[in-house]
């Protein structure tokens, strides 16, 4: 049992085990699931991410409103014709958070991770490092587990829901359990996956959920390529050696009370940030 | 400190656009309909906070009546769900409303009988698809819906909660929380079970003396 993220780097010394083994060890014992049930459980959780992660890279996918869609197959055909500047790591994981964005702003099945307005970044961190470090997808399944650690003491010591704490507990956290999950999967440390998460956390704090016309799409999706690449960097940072000055524990508790200081118009309300621009409100007016 | 499986962080599978304001909402109006009886003619849903002011926009409204409809989160139906509602001839009605301090993605549900009874629930989306029920016609309650739940109302004696828990250790269910409060004599009780819910259970347990209610819904 873990509550925090001390707790957490505690059990995996004491047990000298990966987050994921102790994350698994722990939904054993509460679901009384089998250990091949559960990772067969989690595999169906892997097919749905990678099916919206690659659904609208070959075809302009356009949410219900109307309003958005079609990015990630730009930023894919880019990607694939171009030089460009990030590079095609950094684009395709750009591309395939905008694919699973796109999918869930068309009312299509995507996994949220741990809301749906940011499920665009997981599923694209983990596709990413599966091509970079040669990985299989029962690794990635590992992979979610530890994600899903960080996610849980998130939600348990905070909040993950736009309307209470902003984008920061959204993307913010979103990015963090993303690059917790590929500092493990490139080998790094306990300490070094909790470092990553304190790092994407840190990067967006106090960002607002400023939803224009109250819809998930714009600036969501950007924020879901942006949340990839925040993910990404926080890892590198992490296995570079990188250390979080404020250790993640304090980093929740901050995140948490920037959320609660934030007005309700910055929280999924719609009514500040670029929802609250002369484009946002005639976007709103035209629907 | 209450504990998540991952399956709870990294879920659920749904149909989009938002986790608190369309898997969350669908959850809230699935068990509201679980514990309404059934033959409704008309349903209100009363909108507070982010709930009122967006609700078009994340199609909370189509959640919401996919739920009364009896339809999970991942259902590619959802979408539909006015329609289906106008097809079955359930009257929806959506009023936005400040329904005090509460969550700010709350809803209440009012199902409207024939005989100008009603019943409601009130849920709110506390993020990642995951709701609590905070009220049930007016008893004050908290439960997820995570689990087989019982709500059972009862004249507050000695004996009764031991009564209660030896018929579902019989029935082979084990407890995962209870609460039991009190208000001039009646006691409400809530009990989160790990097994699936079944009616005879409910049964042997209404045909105690002291029961003035029983409701149970299995997860959801």
């Amino acid at each position: 049992m873990f509550n925090t993220g001390s707790e957490l780097i505690k059990l995996c010394k004491e047990q000298k085990k990966k987050i994921s083994q102790i994350v698994i060890d722990k939904e054993m014992e509460n679901s009384g699931l089998k250990y091949e049930e559960l990772i067969e459980k989690m595999k169906k959780i892997l097919v749905t991410m990678k099916e919206s992660a690659q659904y609208s890279l070959d075809k302009e996918v356009i949410s219900v409103s109307k309003l958005t869609g079609g990015n990630a197959k730009k930023v894919e055909d880019y990607k694939n014709n171009h030089k460009t500047i990030c590079g095609k790591l950094l684009n395709s994981a750009m591309a395939m958070a905008l694919s699973t964005s796109e999918v869930n702003a068309s009312m299509g099945k995507i996994v949220a991770a741990p809301t749906a307005g940011a499920s665009g970044i997981l599923p694209a961190a983990l596709f990413t490092v599966k091509e970079r470090l040669q990985l299989s997808d029962d690794d990635l399944v590992l992979g979610l587990f530890t994600a899903a650690g960080i996610g849980e003491i998130v939600v348990k010591n905070a909040t993950v829901s736009g309307a209470e704490g902003g984008c920061q507990a959204e993307c913010g956290v979103a990015s963090a359990m993303a690059a917790a999950a590929v500092v493990e999967l490139a080998g790094g440390s306990v300490e070094a996956s909790l470092n990553a998460a304190s790092f994407s956390i840190i990067n967006v704090m106090g960002l607002v959920c400023d939803p224009v016309a109250g819809l998930v799409e714009f600036p969501c999706s950007i924020r879901n390529a942006s949340g990839v690449a925040n993910a990404l960097i926080s890892a590198d940072l992490a296995l570079a050696g990188v250390k979080s000055f404020v250790p993640f524990d304090e980093v929740v508790e901050a995140m948490y009370k920037v959320g609660k200081l934030m007005p309700e118009s910055l929280k999924e309300t719609a009514q500040g940030g670029v929802a609250d621009t002369k484009t946002g409100r005639e976007a709103w007016k035209r629907l | 400190m209450k504990n998540f499986s991952v399956f709870d962080i990294l879920g659920p599978v749904m149909i989009g656009p938002s986790s608190s304001h369309t898997a969350g909402a669908a959850r809230i109006g699935k068990i509201a309909k679980e514990l309404a009886k059934d033959s409704f003619y008309k349903v209100t849903f009363y909108l507070h906070g982010s709930f009122a002011k967006t609700y078009k926009g994340h199609g909370t409204d189509k959640a919401l009546v996919a739920g009364i409809l009896g339809m999970d989160p991942s259902d590619e139906k959802i979408r539909n769900s006015l329609e289906i509602a106008k097809e079955k001839g359930i009257d929806i009605e959506f009023i936005e409303e400040n329904l005090g301090y509460v969550h700010p993605n709350t809803a209440k549900v009012v199902f409207h009988y024939k005989n100008e009874d009603s019943f409601y629930i009130i849920g709110s989306s506390v993020g990642g698809g995951n709701v609590i029920i905070t009220n049930i016609n007016g008893t004050e309650i908290e439960f997820t819906g995570n689990y087989s739940t019982i709500l059972i109302k009862y004249k507050d004696k000695k004996g009764i909660i031991s009564k209660i828990s030896t018929i579902l250790s019989n029935h082979d269910m084990n407890i995962a929380n209870m609460k039991v409060t009190r208000d001039n004599k009646i006691a409400t009780m809530l009990v989160e079970l790990d097994n699936p819910l079944e009616d005879h259970t409910i049964k042997e347990i209404s045909a105690l003396d002291e029961i003035l209610y029983i409701t149970g819904i299995n997860p959801i």
